[in-house]
Formats: structure tokens, C-alpha cells, sequence
């Protein structure tokens, strides 16, 4: 099949589904056409797509399930008056139990509670597994064999991401070594040394 | 505690914002109430809405301070924002100022009635422990020893890494705010159902099953046996005479089949319940002779 045939039939599944296709899904939705395009045929037919609609309202966007089109970040203001309802907003402590799982991972709840420093309410865990943004990976082989988690391929959907890698990077740590001299302890010693 | 400088300074600091949200939502009160009373003369303007008479809230609220003290995520969360709001850095902070001001947040929070969670008190446990390690003479030999504010440090640094995490997730485009999906209709398709083809041979296997399936649930219809016991008994207490012996054997009749012989067998138990007959047998094993009485 050639690629001016492909794109537009390509455009039309993408179009009528709002979830994200996958190149394998769409590779097997050609299984028994006579002229079956490769994998590398659809991926490069959706890429001169994503390039096709640039500068448009719709974006064809990669996101970790597969490909979906979606309005364009930049009209979020106009789309959203189309609705009454507001988007919703999820409390920091939500967010911070849910960035230790896409960083951490797998992690347990323990390990965000030792570095939140409060106990992880239940209710987020469910909310954030109801959502399917987070999944118990499996248990640590230790007392208790608490429940590990990690993150979802509709996590990453939901957040507009292809992959982990593309979560914004954690900022940097400073090393205490580097203060070593400022401290009241490095001075006395000094002292006491003298 | 003795040093009161900082501490005033908190106080005032928090009590300006519980103040300001109390006239906010005074204001906010007096304005309801004022929409039912327009004819009353207003004696004073608020951001151009006449107040027609006193607020009757206007008072610290004793949960006030709840809203702002609620905010924080926990001790690490509390520690940050006091190192913040004084522009210290996280790798040197002074332990001794620090714990004192927590300690009066958790006074304030105590007194606020909180739910004081056992995190706070842990993290207060852990700033006095520092804070006494700090003041003890540190022996030559030990003077590797880590600073005893390290595991702090660290763990307030690992708090505010994912702090901002949280935060720059929280701006990242996500579906529902920043992203729509599209909603294209999609036209019914007029889908052609291919009508599968049946060989000659599935559909007698079919059948073959199906008058197997109603043979299973074949219904049974019990009849009555036209023998009756009662009618046997009748039958035995005839052919007997009193002169005589029978033979228990002469009443079996093998063309009579099971049925038959059981029939007799109740009629000559029952008649023999019922003392109209008697049975004879000289020795074990000889034959049983029937008299009636």
C-alpha cells in the first residue's frame, strides 16, 4: 500500500477512536489486505501526519500507549469554555505521592513515607490506582512483604509523556561535602588543631 | 525558649493572615446580609459594597489559623518553609533558631486543638536530639564523625526535591486541562455480517444432540403395580385352611417377577403381624409351612 493511500486511512482510525493507537494495533487492523503495509510504512506515514498538522488546532501526538489526536495545548483556553465543569485539581499531596512513584519506582509505601515524612493516606493509593496511574508491581521480600508500585502506561497518556524519560528531571541535590567548611564543627576542630 | 524575639515575630506574622482571612470572610458575610436589607443606610463602604450594619464575626475565629497551619505536608514540609521564609540555606541551617520556631508551631498546634500527628513530634524528638548533639564537646578522635544535621539536611533536601517534583508535574500539559481529545463523530458504518456457512453434516450432529439433550429429561411416569398387599393377604388367608400346613414357598410365584414375590412376602408379614396366621418350621433350614388359625 502506498503512503498516499495509507495516511488518510491512518488519519480516519485515529480520528475515530479517542485512545491512543499503537503502531502494532494498527499494523494488525491491515492483517489479510492484500497489500499489508509494514510497520515501518505506518510509522512513517504517522510521522509525516504529526508534520501535516503543525501549525494546526489538532496535534497528532506520541504518547505512551501509542498515537492520539488531541486539540493542541495552546487553545486549552477557548476549548475549555466549551463545558461548564472545571478541570480537576489534585491536592499536593496527591501530586508529591505520585511523583515519588514515577521517580521511585518501584517503591512502597513505606519509601514515600520516609522521605514525605507523613504517613500515606489509603485513600490516595486507591484514588491513584482507581485512576490507573499507579499498579502494585509485585512485594518486597521483606517482613510484611508490603505491595511494591509503579507507575501506568496511562499515567504517562494522561500527562502528555511518551516515556518516563521524559518527566521533567529531579532537581539536583547539593553535597554537604561541599559546606564542610562553613560548619561550626569544621571551624573547631581547625581550633583545636591550632 | 527564653528569647522571644523570633517567636513574636511568628506570632504576628500568622496572625496577620488568620486576620486578613477573617475580614475577607466577614466582608463576604456582610455583603449577603446586605442584599436582603437595602433600604438600611450604609455606614461605611467596603471595596465599594455598603456595610449597613456590623459584622457579627468579626473576630479571630479560633480555627483560623487551622487553614494556614493545614497547608503544610507534613514536618519536613513545616522545616522547609521556615528555612525558606528566612532565606537560609537548607546545607547550613541554625539548628537552635529552627527547633525553637518549629516548637512554637507545635505549641500553636497544640493549643489550636489540632490533630497533632505523632510525624510533628518525631520531627520535634529528632531537632532536640541534633540540637544537643551540636552542643556536646566533640572528642579529637571523632572529629570525622558526620555532622550530626546531616540525616536532617538530607532529608529535607530529598523532601524538596520531590516538592518541586510534585509542583513541575503538576504544570506539565495533562488531559482534561491543557489537552482535549478530539470528539469525531463517527458514522454508523453499515457493517455486513458474514453469515457463517453450516455443513449438512454439523446440522444432523446438531440434532443428534439435541434429541440426545430430550431423551435426558424424558419424564417417568410411575405407575401403580396392580398387585396390592392388602389383595394378596386376601389371597394367602383363602387358599390356607386351618387343617392343614402350606407351604411357605407355594405362595412365591418367579412368573410374578420381584414385585410379585415382595407383595406376597409384606401380605404373609402383615398377616402374621395381625396374628391370623402361623408359621412352622421344625428344625433351621427346613421348609417354612403356613396354618391358618
Amino acid at each position: 500500500m502506498d503512503n498516499e493511500k495509507l495516511k488518510p486511512i491512518l488519519e480516519a482510525l485515529l480520528s475515530a477512536t479517542d485512545k491512543p493507537l499503537a503502531i502494532n494495533f494498527m499494523f494488525d487492523l491491515f492483517s489479510g489486505d492484500i497489500d499489508q503495509p509494514s510497520k515501518d510504512d505506518i510509522r512513517q506515514a504517522l510521522h509525516e501526519l504529526v508534520e501535516k498538522y503543525e501549525g494546526s488546532g489538532l496535534e497528532l501526538k506520541q504518547v505512551a500507549s501509542g498515537f492520539r489526536f488531541q486539540i493542541r495545548a495552546d487553545y486549552e483556553t477557548w476549548v475549555a469554555r466549551l463545558w461548564d465543569h472545571k478541570p480537576p485539581r489534585y491536592s499536593r499531596a496527591l501530586l508529591e505521592t505520585v511523583a515519588l512513584i514515577a521517580y521511585r519506582q518501584p517503591i512502597t509505601r513505606g519509601g514515600i513515607e520516609d522521605i514525605r515524612g507523613v504517613s500515606v493516606s489509603t485513600n490516595i493509593i486507591k484514588t491513584l490506582q482507581e485512576r490507573e496511574w499507579v499498579k502494585p508491581l509485585g512485594h518486597k521480600d521483606v517482613p510484611g512483604k508490603p505491595t511494591l508500585y509503579g507507575t501506568t502506561k496511562e499515567f504517562l497518556d494522561y500527562f502528555n509523556l511518551k516515556s518516563l524519560n521524559e518527566l521533567p528531571t529531579l532537581s539536583e541535590i547539593k553535597d554537604l561535602d561541599q559546606f564542610h567548611p562553613e560548619l561550626a564543627f569544621a571551624e573547631k576542630s581547625d581550633v583545636n588543631a591550632n | 525558649m527564653n528569647d522571644s524575639t523570633p517567636s513574636s515575630s511568628i506570632d504576628s506574622s500568622i496572625k496577620n493572615v488568620s486576620i486578613s482571612s477573617s475580614i475577607s470572610s466577614s466582608i463576604k458575610n456582610a455583603s449577603i446580609k446586605n442584599a436582603s436589607n437595602q433600604s438600611e443606610m450604609p455606614f461605611a463602604l467596603v471595596q465599594g459594597e455598603p456595610l449597613t450594619m456590623i459584622p457579627q464575626d468579626l473576630y479571630i475565629p479560633p480555627d483560623a489559623l487551622q487553614v494556614f497551619l493545614d497547608a503544610f505536608e507534613g514536618p519536613l514540609d513545616l522545616l522547609l518553609y521556615l528555612i525558606k521564609r528566612q532565606n537560609l540555606d537548607v546545607l547550613n541551617i541554625p539548628i537552635a533558631m529552627i527547633t525553637k520556631q518549629y516548637m512554637e508551631y507545635i505549641d500553636l498546634m497544640d493549643t489550636m486543638a489540632l490533630e497533632l500527628a505523632a510525624e510533628y513530634l518525631v520531627m520535634a524528638a529528632m531537632l532536640a536530639e541534633i540540637k544537643s548533639r551540636m552542643l556536646l564537646p566533640r572528642p579529637d578522635e571523632c572529629a570525622d564523625e558526620d555532622d550530626p544535621r546531616a540525616e536532617l539536611i538530607r532529608r529535607l533536601q530529598e523532601y524538596e526535591q520531590f516538592k518541586k517534583a510534585a509542583e513541575d508535574m503538576d504544570a506539565l500539559d495533562r488531559l482534561e486541562r491543557d489537552i482535549f481529545l478530539t470528539n469525531i463523530e463517527v458514522p454508523k458504518f453499515e457493517v455486513e455480517m458474514p453469515l457463517p456457512d453450516v455443513r449438512m453434516n454439523d446440522l444432523l450432529m446438531a440434532f443428534r444432540d439435541v434429541v440426545n439433550r430430550a431423551e435426558q429429561y424424558a419424564s417417568h411416569h410411575v405407575q401403580r403395580e396392580p398387585l396390592s398387599v392388602r389383595e394378596r393377604m386376601v389371597f394367602v388367608l383363602e387358599t390356607l385352611s386351618s387343617d392343614r400346613f402350606t407351604s411357605f414357598l407355594d405362595f412365591f410365584d418367579a412368573s410374578e417377577g420381584r414385585m410379585g414375590l415382595v407383595v406376597s412376602f409384606l401380605a404373609i408379614l402383615e398377616l402374621l403381624k395381625e396374628s391370623m396366621i402361623e408359621l412352622v418350621q421344625s428344625e433351621s433350614y427346613a421348609p417354612i409351612y403356613i396354618k391358618a388359625i
